[in-house]
């Protein structure tokens, strides 16, 4: 979830009256926001780095609210402010205007068919005459920050490129070339590199690294000239410094480009919307001409707006309230989805904005019309679904026997289903290749390279850590284990696992052998080899030699039994000998 | 001596009543594992059915595409799942559902606008270990989908989801997912807020506030509060929402079905009830198993 982080004074100011931290809390709860912290840049600091670093830092009052994650016309202060004022009816909707040009006076971008391989999508658009102040040109720089860093996805999907437009003539070309061919001076620095410099000057930058691997492989990199050959940006990585804007800018020229042409059009949508307010004419916004290679044209931003009809007695039946149309319609309309009734009443007319990309159906509608009702207003009542209850046969089973294992004296642990590639194999002398184990791809340290094919090590490693307990340790677990199996639809298969341990200054195997009599008692299995249950003699790398059985059920080999061998035992940093058992309980099921 | 009678003549040193007995030789349950007997115990005593959860490893189709969540939402990346390697591809998708997700996403249909983007089948194809046993309500609502006539249902299920997060006091790489779900025609969102009541008052909470919160398959969704006396403060203790038509049309259920559902942590009721702020206390080979031994019974609504 995006956090926002904004000037508490600022934001009362814009908002027309102050509120307590709590009265505040609450209007967020309602809205579906979240008031998360109460800080100051000071206390940032003080936290991060030191009390000592944070002198004269600004000790003005911040509130850090998280936004909902498809919500990003609330990623600003002005978003905020905005969607506030309307769910209080304190200020109407604003209604977006694209302006567009006459002829042969608007600006042009040219995407050349180079960037196909690269990142084809181009959308632009200008603000004209605006008025920034320090404030409201940190917003503007920190909204496209956090729509880079969501639906943007770390810029992968669409990059947002700011430029002073009076520093800069059309039309703009949107090319690729080779890196060496790029030559610019990149934003805030004081001298020209080759697009390839760039790239190394970056590698180590805390903030632009993360980006660089976007094109960095790519035979060609993306680039936008205007007429006289100024680089305005080299997308997804940085922006020339020629084009710099700063808070005196009056004319921006805003562009995005990207591999998704749909969250391209809604990035230009969002920034467009929120600081038009600033123009000189609010809520007004200059087309740009998209140019394609096919010679086709476009013009954004599409700043599109959208006619929906849902039936009141839908929205009231989903919700569970019984409201009038028009006041179904007036609670839409504070949620910025200008609604009213039409035909007599049997249907709500909802006009959805371009700041509300997020309503892609009745439900979304829906969910606005309750938001607005306010969820804690609605009355709850029970369903009359009538269902007999079940339970899972195998869970039942499960949870049977563990009573009477803790019944017959032994401990439950539950212990992890991920683990080292060691535990399952190298530790308990067997090779990885004969686990059949599930491999993970991405794990952050070695406790998650594989799922465990056995419940032993978890078991052992819960007895390492609790040495200094009294002895006997006698422990079990029952829980699923993940095998590969290219028969099922994913490819592996869990199998519901019961392992014991008893950990002693002798080993024990008659206790545990007595366990497995026990549990072959409860589960109603004879001790005998024609119908019931059997041991037999064998090897097992895990176990000391002669010292092993391997367990029959039900006609099938189910598990083993036997004493630790000491190479085992070492391994799990055990001192005492140790004897085990474990099989698989899917066949008494 | 109680033969002999000889014990009328024998003086006895008094006992000292104030000392603690001998403790009994026993083996213990697991506390997180009584509170998941006692969560059982709550959904049974609603008429709720256990669903089958016996898989950890999932396509990204069930995890993600069926539920609606876009191929290049967050949760996909690598830093929040376990992607895995071997097998790295599921070999199998339900051929005619498949192409009905990819279409509802790519282009939209029954209402929706979809997302837009260029649905991929290899991106489905990814094997993970589940990030949360939705995938496994998905599954069940598959199968009722298919059932010859549609009847309405309650579902439950607790089982391991496993998230690639950084671990730390409150978060390990895996935990358990405790989920409801009901499948009828013409339910509000009034059953679900009164379904979540009966449920946290079961477990003992109820003082319950509702906030509006996204979920990319529940719409509307609803995160449920309740008011912590200790903390002096509203805590979430669990997220909820009515399933999206994007979701439940293209299974093949009928339009007129709704299906509410709802979603906790095991651990963390468990750590409120037992008073433990670090999870790593609780769960895995680390625990100290005195905390086991002497853990009480588990009743949740005293």
């Amino acid at each position: 979830m995006p956090t926002v982080s904004v000037k508490r004074d600022l934001l009362f100011q814009a908002l027309g009256r102050t509120y307590t931290d709590e009265e505040f809390n609450d209007l967020c709860f309602e809205f579906g926001l979240e008031l998360d912290e109460i800080t100051s840049e000071k206390d940032i600091i003080i936290k991060e780095k030191g009390e000592e670093k944070a002198k004269g830092a600004s000790d003005i009052i911040l509130y850090k609210i998280d936004v909902p994650a498809n919500r990003y016309d609330l990623l600003c202060l002005e978003g905020l402010v905005r969607g506030l004022q309307v769910f209080k009816e304190r200020i109407n909707v604003p209604r977006y205007e694209k302006i567009i040009p006459a002829q042969g006076e608007g600006q042009r971008l040219i995407i050349t068919e180079e960037t196909v391989q690269v990142r084809p999508h181009a959308v632009a658009a200008v603000l004209r005459n605006i008025t920034f102040t320090k404030e409201r040109y940190d917003s503007f720089i920190d909204l496209q920050e956090k729509l880079h860093q969501n639906i943007c996805r770390r810029r992968a999907l669409v990059a947002i490129g700011t430029h002073d437009l009076d520093t800069i003539s059309g039309p703009f070309t949107f090319t690729a070339k080779a890196p060496s061919e790029i030559k610019f001076k990149p934003l805030n620095q004081s001298k020209e590199y080759t697009a390839s410099q760039i790239m190394d000057l970056y590698r180590t930058d805390s903030h632009l690294r993360h980006y660089l691997h976007l094109i960095e492989n790519k035979p060609l990199y993306p680039v936008i000239y205007d007429s006289n050959g100024v680089v305005l940006s080299m997308p997804p990585i940085i922006n020339g410094d020629h084009t710099k804007i700063n808070v005196n800018t009056r004319n921006v020229f805003i562009e995005c480009t990207g591999t998704d042409i749909t969250k391209a059009k809604i990035v230009l949508d969002i920034i467009v919307t929120m600081f038009s307010e600033y123009c000189e004419k609010p809520f007004s916004v200059e087309a740009v001409e998209v140019v394609y290679p096919n010679g086709k044209t476009h013009i954004y931003p599409e700043l599109a707006y959208r006619k929906e009809k849902v039936k009141p007695e839908l929205i009231n039946k989903k919700i569970g309230i019984s409201e009038t149309p028009s006041s179904l319609a007036k609670l839409l309309t504070r949620m910025c989805l200008k609604s009213h009734v039409i035909g007599n009443g049997n249907n709500i007319e909802i006009e959805i904005p371009p700041t509300r990309a997020d309503i892609i159906h009745a439900c979304d509608i829906v969910e606005d019309a309750a938001i607005a009702y306010g969820y804690n207003n609605i009355q709850m009542t029970i369903p009359k679904t009538y269902t007999i209850a079940n339970q899972l046969p195998l869970n039942k089973l499960t949870e049977l026997l563990r009573l009477d294992l803790a019944a017959a004296g032994f401990t439950e642990a539950l212990t992890f289903a991920l683990c080292s590639q060691e535990d399952i194999a190298d530790k308990l002398g067997m090779d990885i290749s004969a686990t059949k184990a599930v491999r993970i791809a991405n794990p952050k340290t070695a406790e998650f390279q594989v799922a465990r094919t056995t419940l032993l090590p978890g078991l052992l490693k819960t007895i390492a850590a609790n040495r200094k307990m009294p002895l006997p340790l006698k422990l079990f677990e029952i829980s699923d284990i993940v095998v590969k199996d290219p028969n099922t639809d994913v490819g592996a298969k869990n199998y519901r696992h019961f392992c014991a341990v008893y950990y002693n200054k002798s080993p024990g195997f008659e206790i545990i052998h007595g366990l497995l009599d026990r549990v072959m008692q409860l589960l109603e299995v004879p001790p005998n080899e024609q119908n019931g249950y059997a041991i037999k003699a064998t090897e097992g790398s895990a176990f000391f030699p002669g010292r092993c059985a391997e367990i029959f059920a039900k006609g099938q080999s189910i598990g083993k039994l036997g004493v630790l061998h000491p190479d085992v035992i070492t391994k799990f940093e055990l001192t005492m000998p140790c004897s085990a058992l474990e099989i698989n309980i899917e066949p008494f099921v | 001596m109680i033969a002999t009678g000889s014990w009328r003549q024998r003086p006895f040193k008094p006992y000292n009543f104030s000392a603690l007995g001998l403790p009994p030789a026993c083996g213990h349950l697991h506390p997180l594992l009584k509170v998941r007997s006692q969560l059982r115990q709550i959904f049974l005593e609603m008429g709720f059915t256990e669903m089958p959860t016996d898989n950890f490893v999932e396509s990204s189709f069930w995890n993600f595409d069926a539920l609606f969540q876009p191929q290049q939402h967050p949760a996909r990346d690598q830093h929040d799942t376990f992607f895995l390697q071997d097998p790295a591809e599921a070999p199998e998708l339900p051929p005619g559902y498949t192409a009905k997700v990819k279409k509802v996403h790519a282009q939209g249909g029954y209402g929706s606008q979809g997302y837009k983007y260029e649905w991929r089948l290899e991106e489905a194809r990814r094997n993970l270990l589940r990030t949360h046993t939705t995938s496994a309500s998905a599954r069940a609502l598959y199968r009722l989908a298919h059932q010859e006539k549609f009847t309405p249902v309650k579902y439950f299920s607790i089982d391991r989801v496993f998230r690639n997060e950084s671990l730390d006091a409150t978060h390990l790489a895996e935990f358990h997912q405790v989920e409801g779900v009901v499948a009828d025609r013409g339910l509000t969102l009034g059953h679900l807020m009164g379904t979540l009541r009966q449920f946290f008052t079961k477990l003992g909470i109820t003082q319950l506030r509702f906030k509006p919160a996204y979920n990319p398959y529940t719409e509307p969704s609803m995160e449920v509060f309740s008011y912590h006396k200790g903390l002096k403060k509203w805590v979430e203790v669990g997220n909820s929402g009515v399933f999206r038509p994007e979701l439940l049309l293209p299974m093949g259920l009928p339009e007129n079905v709704s299906v509410i559902a709802w979603g906790l942590s095991l651990e963390r009721p468990t750590m409120i009830k037992y008073g433990i702020n670090n999870i790593r206390e609780l769960v895995g080979h680390r625990v100290n198993l005195q905390m086991v031994y002497d853990s009480p019974l588990c009743r949740l609504d005293a």
